[in-house]
């Protein structure tokens, strides 16, 4: 058997491999956790166009704050919610540039709003990543400005209570409407098609830098099996089950 | 080519940054520092030099917009008034922990809170002090003439770059308010990225194939690592002490009594220098120029020949704090200001000098 498959692994035979964007420094994510595939599919846009030293990326406070371990391009660690606005000027003053913020819903959605707003309304030629759990998973669980009614989460135990904590936020679908943003989707990675989605989006989103075509945003709504408390797999079912109600996948504008 | 005119103190910053090859301006608008913003946006150096100009959304945002142009190793400013300075102290210090050189002008106002729009010095603290969060340092710049304005600009930006730190120009609302003659210098061409590259090789330029990925950060998990970064500015900090102290003497070498101020106080103070010597009462004028560094040892000296000092600034005491440090108990130390947006007179001055230090 082994010398069978000794056989069969050869270089010739590899159809798949890691992208040489990735570094090999060891992923800090939990088991389960949406940003390691984000990760992957930015570092394989990113080799597959060839920009890899012409792309500057902006990382968040959140658990993708350490985001710049693993892509090797350069980086800016961005203060909380305002990936954007630094975004804007690497952007502005470095023109020939490919520029993307990488961005949590806490970072985007709460923190950052005013931020996130004004770059997709100046219709800055930039593409924002957002990956939407419901949950702020770096400080332990947390409630999130997108956190669905009803659900848990250890500043809101018992539930988000829409009457004392307000509605989850639909950024995405707020942002669409402005003039500035280009392209604007809704994906997700829980499927092997879903991944496939997904980075056509994502290669769609920086093909649409190239052609200066305003603000690209693509979320990703994200399962947080920590946060949750949930298993990876019941995670993903709970995703579908709930979190696709509320924000359901697909593109919102393509302009 | 040089040129004479006659400007606003804010009109000279914005003229200066457009002279000295300033990538870019962000900023939010805010009185009394306004004509700054709307002097580049009617320059349009964005023709000319190539000069980025932008009005963010808020001051929050365009300190950010700062981190992000001085990662990419860019020469970048921005400038406001007290409540929006107040507003940038997170940017500021998220700067001054990933060592990215900038420059930020504050032309100051009265507060606390929204305040008044008239002149003051009371943000003194929060510029030399660190007004946001950890152990960090600013290179400080006060100037006292509109000259100054627009001469501290490059030099600001000289001293950010030397020292990979940001630095602040403290100016108040009657030196960016009032006219005066100034000669501009020459136009100094923007870095290429070429430059750039050479001259900043840790920005984010895009990841050459010559080297590994750059990373602009103030982030270390560990705390042994934050210890090192932080053993690393409190060296520096001692090296900018070590160097760029700058300050003024006026009529000190014969002064029985000193008069330290900066800023626009020290122009009135010049006066009551003079006031007071008509009446017999031989008083000399200390103006530090550096607020950060502060000039420790020239006050200490000084210390040895006058009888006692007073400290005058446009606030209810902050910088007389760091004159009694200098001085160290050798001779007494008293505070005179007006602030809240009142200015004091030449002859308030010599008064608070005779009551509180000559007859105290």
């Amino acid at each position: 058997m082994a010398e069978v498959l000794n056989d069969i692994i050869k270089p010739e035979n590899q159809i798949y491999g890691k992208s040489e964007v990735l570094t090999d420094n060891v992923l800090h994510y939990c088991p389960g956790c949406s940003h390691g595939v984000v990760h992957k599919l930015i570092a394989e846009v990113i080799e597959e166009m060839g920009i890899q030293e012409q792309t500057i990326g902006v990382a968040p406070v959140g658990c993708s704050v350490l985001a710049y371990n693993y892509l090797e391009i350069d980086w800016q660690e961005a203060a909380h919610g305002r990936a954007p606005a630094l975004a804007t000027a690497i952007k502005r003053l470095r023109p020939d540039r490919f520029v993307f913020s990488y961005q949590g819903d806490g970072d985007l959605a709460a923190i950052g709003t005013a931020e996130t707003i004004h770059a997709c309304n100046r219709g800055e030629n930039i593409v924002m990543v957002f990956i939407n759990n419901g949950i702020y998973g770096m400080t332990g669980g947390q409630m999130a400005p997108t956190t669905l009614e009803g659900m848990k989460a250890a500043t809101c135990p018992y539930g988000r209570d829409v009457s004392r904590d307000g509605h989850p936020i639909k950024i995405t679908e707020l942002l669409a409407q402005l003039p500035g943003t280009g392209y604007v989707t809704r994906q997700a990675v829980h499927t092997p098609a879903a991944v496939r989605k997904t980075k056509k989006a994502l290669r769609k989103a920086f093909e649409n830098q190239k052609l200066n075509k305003g603000t690209q945003l693509i979320e990703v709504v994200s399962t947080c099996s920590s946060g949750w408390k949930l298993t990876p797999v019941q995670a993903n079912k709970w995703m579908e089950e709930n979190m696709f109600a509320f924000y359901p996948l697909g593109d919102l504008k393509d302009e | 080519m040089r040129e004479l005119k006659l400007m606003k103190g804010n009109e000279a910053i914005a003229e200066a940054a457009i002279r000295c090859g300033v990538d870019g301006y962000f900023g939010y608008p805010i009185t009394p520092q306004s004509e700054i913003m709307e002097t580049l946006m009617a320059e349009k150096p964005w023709e000319t030099t190539g000069m980025v100009v932008l009005q963010a959304e808020s001051e929050v945002a365009s300190i950010n917009m700062l981190y992000g142009g001085a990662g990419c190793g860019k020469r970048v400013m921005t400038s406001s008034s007290s409540p929006g300075v107040s507003l940038m102290q997170e940017g500021i210090t998220y700067l001054a922990g990933a060592e990215l050189p900038c420059v930020v002008v504050n032309v100051v106002r009265g507060g606390p809170g929204l305040g008044t729009i008239q002149p003051a010095q009371s943000d003194y603290f929060q510029s030399v002090k660190g007004g946001g969060h950890g152990d960090y340092k600013l290179i400080v710049l006060a100037p006292n003439s509109v000259q100054e304005m627009a001469d501290f600009v490059e030099l600001a930006f000289d001293l950010a770059f030397k020292y990979k730190n940001p630095a602040l120009i403290l100016s108040d609302g009657v030196i960016g308010q009032m006219m005066e003659k100034v000669e501009l210098k020459e136009y100094t061409p923007r870095w290429t990225n070429e430059e750039i590259e050479k001259i900043s090789p840790w920005a984010t330029t895009g990841k050459g194939a010559h080297r590994g990925r750059n990373v602009i950060t103030s982030l270390e998990l560990e705390a042994s690592e934050q210890e090192k970064v932080n053993h690393r500015l409190q060296a520096k900090y001692k090296e900018i002490e070590k160097n760029e102290v700058r300050c003024e003497k006026f009529m000190c070498d014969d002064a029985d009594y000193l008069l330290v101020a900066y800023g626009s106080s020290a122009r009135i103070c010049q006066k009551s220098v003079e006031l007071a010597r008509e009446n017999g009462i031989k008083v000399g004028l200390l103006r530090p120029i550096t607020l950060f560094p502060y000039p420790v040892n020239e006050i200490n000296a000084l210390a040895d020949q006058v009888k006692g000092i007073l400290s005058v600034e446009m606030s209810a005491g902050q910088m007389v704090e760091d004159v009694r440090l200098a001085v160290n108990g050798k001779v007494k130390v008293e505070h005179f200001g007006r602030y809240g947006g009142a200015i004091p007179s030449p002859g308030e001055v010599v008064e608070a000098l005779k009551q509180k230090i000559i007859g105290g």
